[in-house]
C-alpha cells in the first residue's frame, strides 16, 4: 500500500419534481397513485401533431428556486430535444434545457456544526420528466421480464434538474448540503422532496485524487439514491472502491453505477449498448422563455427569508446551537412555531421546551405543535412559571400534559389543580426537618457523606408536596439542615 | 346555373345565401365526384360525415360564414375519428383522438369536411408519389404528378372534387403542386396558422394554407383559420384581419424579380410564361426591379440539413408502442422499434430521417446542422434587404411544369430541385403564393409571388388584381 492521501471530489445532480398543479407541456393533472393512464393527452401520449405549451407556473417555480439557489436568471433560456428511444419517451425525445437553462450559475450557502459552506451551482434546468416503466417477471428489470408496462400519468410532470460543481468532499457533506438544499425547495413549495417516492431524487458525480492535485480523476455517476443515508453510505462505498482501484495501480472507468443499500455493493448500470448520443437540438415547438426583468425582480424581492439566514439569525440573535436551530427549521411551520414562543419567552428555553417535552408528549398523540392545542402562548406561559419559579418542572410537565389533552390557560389549570410552587420557604423548611427527622437513618447517612441521599430526601419532598416544592431549593436546604439538625 | 362543382366558394356561398341551393346538395355534387376518385385525389371520403355536417348547417336557425361549402384536408392534419395516415403505412387505419386547430375552426365557420387527401408520405415528396397509398395523377394530364407533397388537396380542387382545400407547407408543397395544376396556393406567414395538428415534418418551417381556384377564396379560406391558438406556442396573431383583395389596379406596387430564380434551372417555356404574367402586372401600374438572393445558391443545402434534421426527431414517436403499425414478429424492445420503423416507412422518409440523425450527430451538429440555421439567418437577411426596396418579389413556383409521374423517382437530388423556387421563402417564413398565369406545352405554370412577413392582405390584392389580368381558366382540358 502507498503512503498517498486521497481527496474526494464530488458533484451532485438533483431531480425535483415541481409542485405544478398540471404537467410541463400539457394540461393534464398532475397526480400520485392513480391508476395508469388516467392522466394522459393527445400532447403527453405523443400523439402525431400535438404540440407541447411551456407550463408558466412551473417556470415561476424554477425562477423561485433559482433565486434561492443564489443563481442568475439569464435574460432567456431555451428548452432542447434531447433524442432517445426507451418506451417511457412517448416522443423519442425529452424536451429540456442544453445550453440556455432557465437558471444560471450560483452559489448555495448551508450551515454544519463546523460553520458554513459555500457550494457552487453550475446550473438549474426545466424538463419533463419520463412515464413509470413496470416490469413483471424476471427480476424486475426490463432483460428477462415477461411483461413490461407503461403509465404515462407521471410522463411530462415538472423537474428541475439541480447540478452543482464539484465542490464536496464526502458523502457527509453532500449529505448536508442535500438535506438543506431539500429543505430550502420545500419550504419555498418548489418540491414536496419525498425522496422515497421519487419526487426528488439525487445522482452523485464522483472522484478521487492524490491531496494536492488539481486536475481531477476518472468520475463515475452514482444513480439515484433515495435517501441521505443511501447518499452518503454510496458516495463512502465509491469513494472506497476507487482509492483501492488507483491503490492497485489500476484505473477508474467511467461508467453508470448503482447502489445497492441492502448489501452495499456497487454495479454498473448501463451497459454499452446504451450508450447515447442525445444529438440535442433547440425544441422548434416552443418559444424561448424570456422572463419579464421586473417579474423576476418581484418573485425575488418576495422570497421569504431562507432557511439558512433563519437559522443565522436565531444563531446569532437568540444564541440557539447549531443543532437547536437545524431541528427547529425542518419545516416552516415548527419555525413560525418556536419564534411564537420564543417571542414570549427566553429563545433558549422556548428551543428546549419544543425540541423536548414538548414533541415527546405530542408524539404520543401523534400531533405537531402547530396543530396541537398548546398554543405558542401557553406553551410561554407555563415557561415563564418554570423560570419564575411559580411551578416545579414536574407540575409544568403535567401542566403541559392537561393542556395537550384539554387545552385551556396554564396560570389557571396551576391554580385550579392547586399545582403551584410553595413560595413560602418556611413552609419548606418545616418539612425538610420533618423528614430530615423521619428518616433519621438516611439523614446519618447523608450527614457521614453520602451525598446521594439528597435525592431521595428531595424526592420524599415531591411526594410530600405532589410536586409543588422546588427540587433545586429543598435539595439546597437538605444540604444545609442536615447539619443544623 | 352552372354545374354545383364549378362554383367557386364564394359563388356557392351566395347560392346557399340566396336560397338557390342547400349546403347538402352542394355537398352531394362534390361526394360524387370525389368518390369517382379518378386522379386519386382523396384518401378517404366520408360521406356520411360530410352530409351529417351539411345537414346541420342546413337546419341552423343562423347561416354560418362559410355557409356549409366543402373543404379537403390534407391527410397530414389530424381529424377526430377520420382516419388519418399522412400518407404513411406507419399510421394505416390510425382514428385520431382529436381534431387540428384549423380544421375545427374552419368547421365552426360552417364547412363541411369532406375527406383527406392524398399525399407524399409524411410530406417528403414533390410529385405525391410517396404516399404509401399511390400516387395522385394530375388533371390535366394524368399520366403526370400533380406535384407533392399536397398533390390530392391541389388535383381535388383543380379537378372540382372540391371549391378549396387545405395543404402543408414545408418547402413549397402547397405552391408547387398548386402551380402543377394550374391553381391557387398560399402558404401564409410562419405562426399565423396554428400547426396543433399538423403532423409534424419540419417544424420550424410546416405551415398549414390554403388551396381555391381564385385568390379571393384562398383568402376567404385563410380567414377563418389564422390567429394565435393556445396550443401553438408558436402561432400568432396577425396585425389585422385578412380582408377579401378587391383591387384592380397595382399603381405603385415595386415588384422584385428574383434574378437567382429567373435564370439557369428554370425550363425556358415556364420563364417565357412568367414574364408575360410580369408583364401583365406592369401593365397594372406595378414596377418591376431585378433583386438578387445572394444566399439563394444555398437554399437547397440549408434545407436539406434542416428539414431532415427536425424530421429525424418529429418521426421518432412512431415506435410501434402506443399507436399505428406494430411489427408482427420482435422479440425484445430493439427488435420492436427496428422492425416496425422498418416496414412502417417508405424509402424517401427514411432516407430524411438518416440525412436528418447524421446532421444532428453530436461531433457533426456544428458543421451541418449549426451551420445551416447560421445561413438561414443570413437569407432572412437577404429578404430584409429585399423589402427594403420593394412590395413583393415575383418568381416562377416550380422551375418546370407537371412531369410525367416516374420520371423522377429514381433521383432523388432532380426531386429536390422542384423546389428550387419555394424553398427560400420557406426558410425566411414569409408569406408566398402560387397562381396559374399560363400554359406551357399546354400545362399550367406558377407566378410565385412573396412578401415581407405578415403582409398577407398585399399579397392577396397583388394576386388577385394579376390573377383578372391574366384571366387564366383553371378547368383542366378534359374535366371542364
Ligand atoms: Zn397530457
Amino acid at each position: 500500500m502507498s503512503d498517498t492521501r486521497w481527496e474526494a471530489v464530488i458533484g451532485i445532480e438533483i431531480h425535483a419534481q415541481l409542485l405544478t398543479a398540471t404537467k410541463m407541456f400539457c394540461g393534464c393533472r398532475l397526480s400520485f397513485g392513480d391508476d395508469p393512464n388516467t392522466h394522459t393527452c393527445p400532447i403527453c401520449l405523443a400523439h402525431p401533431g400535438a404540440l407541447p405549451v411551456t407550463n408558466a407556473e412551473a417556470v415561476r417555480l424554477a425562477i423561485i428556486a433559482g433565486h434561492a439557489l443564489g443563481c442568475e436568471i439569464p435574460e432567456r433560456s431555451v428548452f432542447h430535444r434531447k433524442n432517445y428511444f426507451y418506451p417511457d419517451l412517448p416522443k423519442a425525445y425529452q424536451i429540456s434545457q442544453f445550453d440556455e437553462p432557465i437558471c444560471g450559475p450560483g452559489r448555495f450557502r448551508y450551515l454544519s456544526d463546523d460553520g458554513e459552506h459555500w457550494v457552487g451551482i453550475t446550473r438549474a434546468h426545466l424538463e419533463e420528466d419520463a412515464a413509470k416503466l413496470t416490469h413483471t417477471g424476471g427480476d424486475g428489470r426490463r432483460a428477462g421480464a415477461e411483461r413490461s408496462s407503461v403509465d404515462f400519468n407521471r410522463g411530462g410532470t415538472p423537474l428541475l434538474e439541480i447540478v452543482t460543481e464539484p465542490d464536496l468532499r464526502s458523502g457527509a457533506e453532500a449529505s448536508a448540503f442535500l438535506k438543506q438544499l431539500r429543505q430550502t425547495l420545500v419550504q419555498l413549495g418548489i418540491t414536496d422532496g419525498n425522496m422515497e417516492q421519487g419526487s426528488m431524487r439525487a445522482d452523485a458525480n464522483i472522484s478521487v485524487r492524490p491531496v494536492g492535485q488539481a486536475e481531477f480523476g476518472t468520475k463515475t455517476e452514482l444513480k439515484n439514491m433515495n435517501s441521505f443515508t443511501f447518499l452518503e453510505r454510496g458516495i463512502g462505498a465509491e469513494i472506497a472502491r476507487q482509492i483501492e482501484i488507483l491503490e492497485d495501480g489500476g484505473s477508474v472507468v467511467q461508467e453508470t453505477l448503482h447502489f445497492d443499500p441492502v448489501t452495499g455493493d456497487i454495479h454498473s448500470l448501463r451497459s454499452k449498448e446504451e450508450a447515447h448520443d442525445y444529438r440535442y437540438f433547440p425544441e422548434p415547438d416552443l418559444v424561448p422563455v424570456v422572463p419579464d426583468r421586473a417579474w423576476v425582480d418581484e418573485i425575488k424581492a418576495g422570497l421569504p427569508e431562507l432557511p439558512v439566514d433563519r437559522r443565522d439569525r436565531w444563531r446569532s440573535d437568540l444564541g440557539l446551537t447549531f443543532e437547536d436551530a437545524e431541528v427547529l427549521s425542518e419545516s416552516p411551520e415548527l419555525a413560525a412555531y418556536f419564534e411564537a414562543v420564543a417571542s414570549e419567552a427566553s429563545p433558549k428555553s422556548a428551543a428546549n421546551w419544543v425540541r423536548g417535552e414538548l414533541r415527546a408528549q405530542l408524539r404520543e398523540v401523534d400531533q405537531e405543535p402547530w396543530e396541537s392545542n398548546v398554543t405558542p402562548s401557553a406553551l410561554a406561559a407555563i415557561i415563564g412559571m418554570v423560570e419564575g419559579r411559580e411551578v416545579s418542572m414536574p407540575n409544568a410537565k403535567a401542566v403541559l400534559a392537561e393542556v395537550v389533552e384539554h387545552g385551556g390557560d396554564p396560570a389557571e389549570i396551576v391554580e385550579t389543580k392547586g399545582l403551584g410552587a410553595i413560595s413560602d420557604d418556611s413552609e419548606l423548611v418545616a418539612l425538610v426537618d420533618r423528614l430530615l427527622a423521619e428518616h433519621a437513618d438516611q439523614a446519618q447517612q447523608l450527614r457521614d457523606g453520602k451525598d446521594k441521599l439528597i435525592g431521595f430526601f428531595v424526592g420524599q419532598a415531591m411526594k410530600a408536596t405532589q410536586g409543588r416544592a422546588d427540587p433545586g431549593r429543598v435539595g439546597e436546604l437538605v444540604r444545609e439542615r442536615v447539619h443544623s439538625a | 346555373m352552372a354545374e354545383l362543382t364549378d362554383l367557386t366558394a364564394e359563388e356557392a356561398i351566395a347560392a346557399i345565401g340566396a336560397g338557390e341551393v342547400s349546403s347538402v346538395e352542394l355537398t352531394e355534387a362534390h361526394l360524387a365526384r370525389a368518390e369517382s376518385d379518378t386522379w386519386h385525389s382523396f384518401l378517404e371520403v366520408d360521406r356520411e360525415r360530410a352530409l351529417a355536417a351539411a345537414r346541420r348547417i342546413d337546419a341552423a336557425p343562423e347561416r354560418p360564414p362559410l355557409a356549409g361549402v366543402p373543404v379537403g384536408i390534407k391527410d397530414a392534419l389530424s381529424t377526430k375519428d377520420l382516419t388519418t395516415t399522412s400518407g404513411s403505412k406507419i399510421l394505416e387505419g390510425f382514428r385520431p383522438v382529436y381534431t387540428a386547430t384549423c380544421v375545427a375552426r374552419l368547421e365552426a365557420a360552417g364547412a363541411v369536411v369532406l375527406g383527406k387527401t392524398n399525399m407524399d408520405e409524411f410530406a417528403m415528396g414533390s410529385s405525391c408519389e410517396n404516399s404509401a397509398y399511390g400516387p395522385t395523377r394530375n388533371p390535366w394530364d394524368l399520366d403526370r404528378v400533380p406535384g407533392g407533397s399536397s398533390g390530392g388537396s391541389a388535383s381535388s380542387v383543380s379537378a372540382r372534387q372540391v371549391p378549396w382545400s387545405l395543404g402543408s407547407d414545408t418547402g413549397g408543397s402547397i405552391r408547387q403542386p398548386a402551380a402543377l395544376c394550374g391553381i391557387v396556393g398560399m402558404k401564409p406567414t410562419y405562426g399565423a396558422v396554428s400547426r396543433y395538428g399538423l403532423i409534424a415534418f419540419a417544424s420550424s418551417l410546416d405551415q398549414v394554407g390554403p388551396f381555391a381556384r381564385t385568390v379571393r377564396d384562398s383568402a376567404l379560406l385563410l380567414q377563418h383559420m389564422v390567429g394565435h391558438d393556445p396550443m401553438d406556442s408558436t402561432s400568432i396573431d396577425l396585425p389585422e384581419p385578412i380582408a377579401l383583395p378587391s383591387r384592380e389596379r397595382l399603381d405603385g406596387l415595386r415588384v422584385g424579380v428574383i434574378e437567382e430564380l429567373m435564370g439557369e434551372g428554370v425550363d425556358a417555356g415556364v420563364r417565357a410564361t412568367v414574364e408575360t404574367a410580369l408583364a401583365a402586372m406592369e401593365s397594372l401600374g406595378a414596377t418591376l426591379h431585378p433583386v438578387h438572393i445572394p444566399h439563394a445558391k444555398y437554399a437547397l443545402a440549408t434545407y436539406y440539413l434542416i428539414a431532415p434534421a427536425e424530421c429525424s426527431a418529429n418521426l421518432a414517436r412512431f415506435d410501434g408502442i402506443r399507436y399505428g403499425h406494430r411489427t408482427a414478429d420482435a422479440h425484445d424492445l430493439l427488435e420492436t422499434y427496428e422492425r416496425t420503423r422498418s416496414e412502417g416507412f417508405g424509402p424517401e422518409v427514411k432516407r430524411r430521417i438518416m440525412l436528418g440523425t447524421f446532421a444532428l450527430a453530436s461531433g457533426y451538429y456544428d458543421a451541418y446542422y449549426g451551420q445551416a440555421q447560421r445561413v438561414r439567418t443570413l437569407m432572412v437577411r437577404d429578404f430584409d434587404d429585399i423589402f427594403s426596396e420593394v412590395d413583393v418579389v415575383a418568381s416562377p413556383t416550380s422551375p418546370s411544369v407537371a412531369f410525367p409521374l416516374g420520371e423522377r423517382t429514381a433521383d432523388p437530388y432532380t426531386m429536390y430541385l422542384s423546389d428550387i423556387c419555394t424553398i427560400p421563402m420557406s426558410l425566411a417564413g414569409l408569406p408566398a403564393m402560387s397562381i396559374p398565369c399560363g400554359l406551357s406545352d399546354g400545362l399550367p405554370v406558377g407566378l410565385q409571388l412573396a412578401g415581407p412577413a405578415l403582409s398577407e392582405n398585399r399579397l392577396f390584392e397583388a394576386a388577385h388584381a394579376t390573377e383578372l389580368a391574366l384571366g387564366f381558366d383553371t378547368r383542366p382540358g378534359g374535366t371542364a
